[in-house]
């Protein structure tokens, strides 16, 4: 074979390949969710989003309150979280210096590299040991200590990208410094920023390990913030590595739900992400 | 080269007369030295070690429009921006000398409160993403103004040579607009805050001649409710609109006088060898 | 003739500064509240390495150095020591990579240089969504799909094939570093898929043209000039799934079997930093026991902080050089 014609089939080879490799990375989504849609699909009724736990190898039953515990962690989290990263980001982007905002951006990258076991650990340490028991209060700080980093460094980005001819617009016009970051800078920013809010918030929602030793889990209905809290990842861990078949089903069910819920959030703020920048151009 | 009132007189677009345009610059001519509205003293200013402007000394007369002309980069934007302390928003920046307005240091007032006073018009146009109304009723609103606005909106848009061309689309985008009509509305926006000084940085160097004239108009016509300074790269717009014209180079202002005796009889080298088009 | 206004705008003042009026202006106000929030941020750092170092201290002074060293795992002496987790850890990150590099450079260079722009963007989409799955949804996959697949059919035929190297010998369950490994790999493609593909795409068209202007095959101009170019963000996307691989928790703890035990089998069951703090955290009786778990903790972290640091630095020199 010439060098040529060699050359030429190498090239056809591995660009096979790298389609190759495309095919089998995308074609995992979609494995995922076939088996999910079908085995979930199959276990998903009523009981399910009705009705309590039952015992161990009791069959039945559902998981109500680990979806009310679900939206009380995310909920109490975002009540912390979005806040805190919102503000700090507009610190970050309008109002630091060099070295500060150098060194915050870099903790915050950081904190979102921290495995979530680890973030689970400083919950445990700093809500659980004065409290002495399990809570959704310790849930929640350890969920929102997950969703601050995000948060901040989604909003420095956006509102780093509104151009500083529109700042100056409203300053010439007499508009002191905040009143233009909340009257121009921020709107013109804000599908980027809620994109990334809810991107955030989707991921928490997901997050299993920060909360095996913070909210525990929970049999029964949870009062208040309290008390050990069920949630919808706890259960599908718990339940997928039972050795009964009843919960195997209903661990399908949940994670179908809790895959439906993540899914969802991320195409809708994608869809709030392109809608809002179409909007800006006009 | 000089400039021919007869050139200006049959310069297409305009229904100002030439006996009201004679009228205009010699009434700007009698307001020299009786009044100052807006004046620089000694100024200078440095981008951190770098030297931008020097010694930089000019007063503007109240109801009177200024021209700034120079080569690029030589410092007359900077002049102006600092005028309005916009150019505080850039980092590592220094101003030593005066700015007065009314006789009253810009440095000691409430920044926000001077940039109601004095406005500024931007190289592009910089409307808001918000609708052509929310655009004209910010200003007014930021300033504490409560209430219905829609017949202020509609006297800044008439003002602006803008009113006939929106009435219809008041809560369409701003960005829906072509770039001459934008920058038509970020002037109403200005001057829907009844400021005592505009300031203008090449306000038509993105425009194609028509929104050019249109925006010349304007300029005219809002020199009576107020005082303009405009940096300008055409010296062709400094000689039809301006009372008179302040020549920069390298950071210095090297002559200001009356617009009239700039280019025809300038007595600086430097000043003839510009308008005569022998550099820049 | 301009119309007269009729509505007027309230009239401005050539008001002095004063700190109070700059106060009551608002700005002075804002930045000290969006300072606060920020270093809020700073605090939530400090005190999580603070906490680790502290309720860990119990263990580090009876264990010292050693702790890394040791292999014991023993609750009635409560002896512990860090190697078959650091082992187990390292390892299935190792596998994770082994699978996902190759498979994932691979991806990114067809999404980058081949596909067309409109398929290139929607793969990509779903590509990201990927990396959107929750941890325990890939672990409950993983559980009842991976490990039958593997003990039934792969294992025993990496058994039949290769089973006289140490590292497929023993019994062949299904969990284990191999299967810790495989879905490591899953979920680390999207990141190097996404993140390689960015740095590809940032590589100037002048490259690739310059070296098919020389002659050079389509692959060779993708291999031979874009890829060295883009090289360092590459690299960065695989130090960030690897940062990524080693905290992983829940999919992890799922399939590798949890034993802690140091084999050279791929086949054998395992334990990671991770997993064995999920699983044994909540009940830890004795403090000697829990303060050892969290010494595992804050060996993770730093870990993972040093790696993630490291990949940073890449990917930022990537975006500053202009070239190899």
């Amino acid at each position: 074979m010439s060098r040529l014609a060699w050359r030429n089939f190498v090239n056809n080879v591995m660009l096979s390949l790298t389609a190759v490799c495309t095919f089998l990375t995308v074609s995992t989504l979609f494995l995922i969710l076939g088996y999910l849609v079908y085995n979930g699909g199959k276990s998903l009724d009523w009981n399910f989003f009705t009705q309590l736990p039952k015992g161990p190898g009791e069959v039945g039953g559902g998981m109500a309150n680990a979806i009310v515990g679900t939206a009380k962690l995310v909920g109490l989290a975002s009540v912390i979280g979005i806040p805190i990263g919102f503000i700090a980001g507009i610190y970050l982007s309008e109002f630091g210096g060099i070295t500060f905002p150098f060194i915050i951006r870099y903790i915050a990258d950081l904190l979102n590299g921290v495995p979530s076991i680890v973030v689970g650990i400083f919950a445990y340490a700093v809500v659980v040991l004065p409290l002495k028991h399990f809570s959704a209060w310790a849930g929640s700080v350890a969920l929102a200590v997950m969703l601050i980093p995000v948060v901040v460094r989604n909003t420095e980005q956006f509102l780093q990208s509104v151009p500083q001819s529109l700042r100056e617009g409203a300053l010439s016009l007499g508009a002191s410094k905040w009143r233009t970051i909340v009257t121009v800078v921020v709107p013109a920013s804000i599908s980027g920023i809620l994109t990334g809010i809810i991107l955030g918030v989707a991921r928490i929602a997901g997050e299993t390990a920060p909360l095996i030793f913070t909210s525990f889990g929970n049999q029964f209905w949870s009062s208040g913030f309290n008390e050990p809290t069920s949630s919808l990842p706890v259960m599908v861990y718990n339940y997928a590595i039972s050795p009964y078949d009843d919960w195997h089903r209903q661990a399908w069910a949940a994670g179908l739900v809790l895959l439906a819920l993540v899914l969802v959030s991320n195409i809708l703020a994608r869809g709030i992400l392109a809608r809002g920048v179409a909007a800006n151009r006009g | 080269m000089s400039v021919d009132k007869e050139k200006m007189a049959t310069a297409p677009q305009r229904n100002i007369s030439m006996a009201s345009m004679e009228t205009l610059h010699s009434a700007g001519a009698q307001q020299t030295g009786l009044a100052t509205k807006i004046e620089a003293r000694n100024l200078n200013f440095y981008y951190g070690t770098y030297k931008a402007l020097s010694e930089i000394s000019l007063a503007v007369a109240p109801n009177s429009v200024t021209a700034l002309i120079g080569p690029s980069g030589c410092g007359k934007s900077t002049f102006l921006r600092t005028l309005n302390r916009i150019s505080e928003t850039i980092k590592n920046t220094r101003v030593e000398g005066e700015v007065l307005l009314d006789g009253v240091s810009i440095m000691d007032s409430d920044v926000t409160a001077l940039r109601r006073r004095v406005g500024m018009v931007f190289q592009r146009p910089n409307p808001f993403p918000k609708s052509i109304f929310d655009n004209i009723a910010y200003g007014p609103r930021i300033n504490g103004m409560k209430g219905k606005m829609d017949e202020l909106v509609e006297n800044a848009l008439r003002r602006g040579a803008l009113w006939e061309e929106v009435k219809d689309k008041l809560n369409k985008s701003a960005y829906a607009l072509s770039g001459g009509q934008q920058q038509r509305l970020c002037i109403a926006r200005a001057m829907a805050v009844e400021p005592e000084v505009i300031l203008m940085d090449e306000p038509c160097s993105a425009l194609d001649p028509i929104a050019t004239a249109k925006i010349e108009e304007l300029i005219f016509n809002i020199k009576s409710q107020t005082t303009v300074v405009i940096v300008t790269h055409n010296m062709q717009q400094a000689a039809r609109i301006a009372d008179k014209t302040g020549f920069f180079l390298m950071g210095k202002m090297i002559e200001f006088g009356p617009t009239d005796v700039i280019f025809k009889n300038p007595s600086k080298k430097e000043t003839e060898d510009y308008i005569t088009g022998r550099f820049g | 003739m301009p119309s007269s206004v009729a509505v007027s705008v309230p009239p401005a003042t050539g008001a002095k500064a004063t700190f109070f009026s700059r106060l009551k202006g608002g700005d002075q106000v804002a930045y000290l509240i969006t300072l606060l929030f920020a270093s809020i941020v700073l605090l939530i750092a400090v005190l999580i390495v603070f906490v680790l170092w502290q309720e860990s201290t119990i263990a580090r002074h009876k264990f010292g150095l050693g702790f890394f060293t040791s292999s014991a795992w023993d609750h009635n002496e409560d002896n512990y020591g860090a190697l078959p987790f650091i082992y187990g850890t390292l390892l299935t990150s190792f596998l994770a990579l082994l699978f996902a590099v190759p498979l994932g450079v691979g991806a990114a260079i067809f999404l980058a240089e081949l596909a067309p722009p409109k398929i290139s963007n929607a793969l990509t989409f779903m590509v990201e969504l990927l990396a959107a799955v929750p941890s325990v949804i890939y672990g409950l996959l993983a559980i009842f799909t991976l490990v039958p697949l593997l003990r039934d059919y792969v294992e025993p035929a990496l058994k039949a094939t290769l089973g006289f190297t140490p590292l497929f010998s023993g019994a062949a369950y299904g969990v284990g570093y191999l299967a810790a490994g495989a879905v490591l790999a899953i979920m680390t493609f999207p990141f190097i898929i996404s993140v390689s593909r960015e740095a590809l795409l940032d590589v100037p068209r002048e490259q690739r043209e310059a070296a098919l202007a020389l002659g050079a095959t389509r692959w060779e101009a993708t291999w031979q000039a874009v890829v060295p170019f883009a090289k360092l963000g590459i690299m960065g996307s695989i130090f960030l799934g690897l940062a990524r691989a080693l905290g992983e928790t829940m999919a992890v703890t799922m399939v590798i079997g949890n034993v802690p035990r140091i084999s050279a089998s791929l086949l054998s069951s395992g334990y990671t930093i991770a997993s064995v703090i999920a699983n044994e955290f909540a009940e830890a009786s004795s403090d000697i026991f829990r303060e050892s778990l969290i010494f595992l903790a804050l060996v993770l972290f730093l870990l993972t902080i040093v790696i993630n640091g490291a990949a940073r630095l890449l990917i930022i020199a990537t975006t500053r050089k202009g070239s190899t």
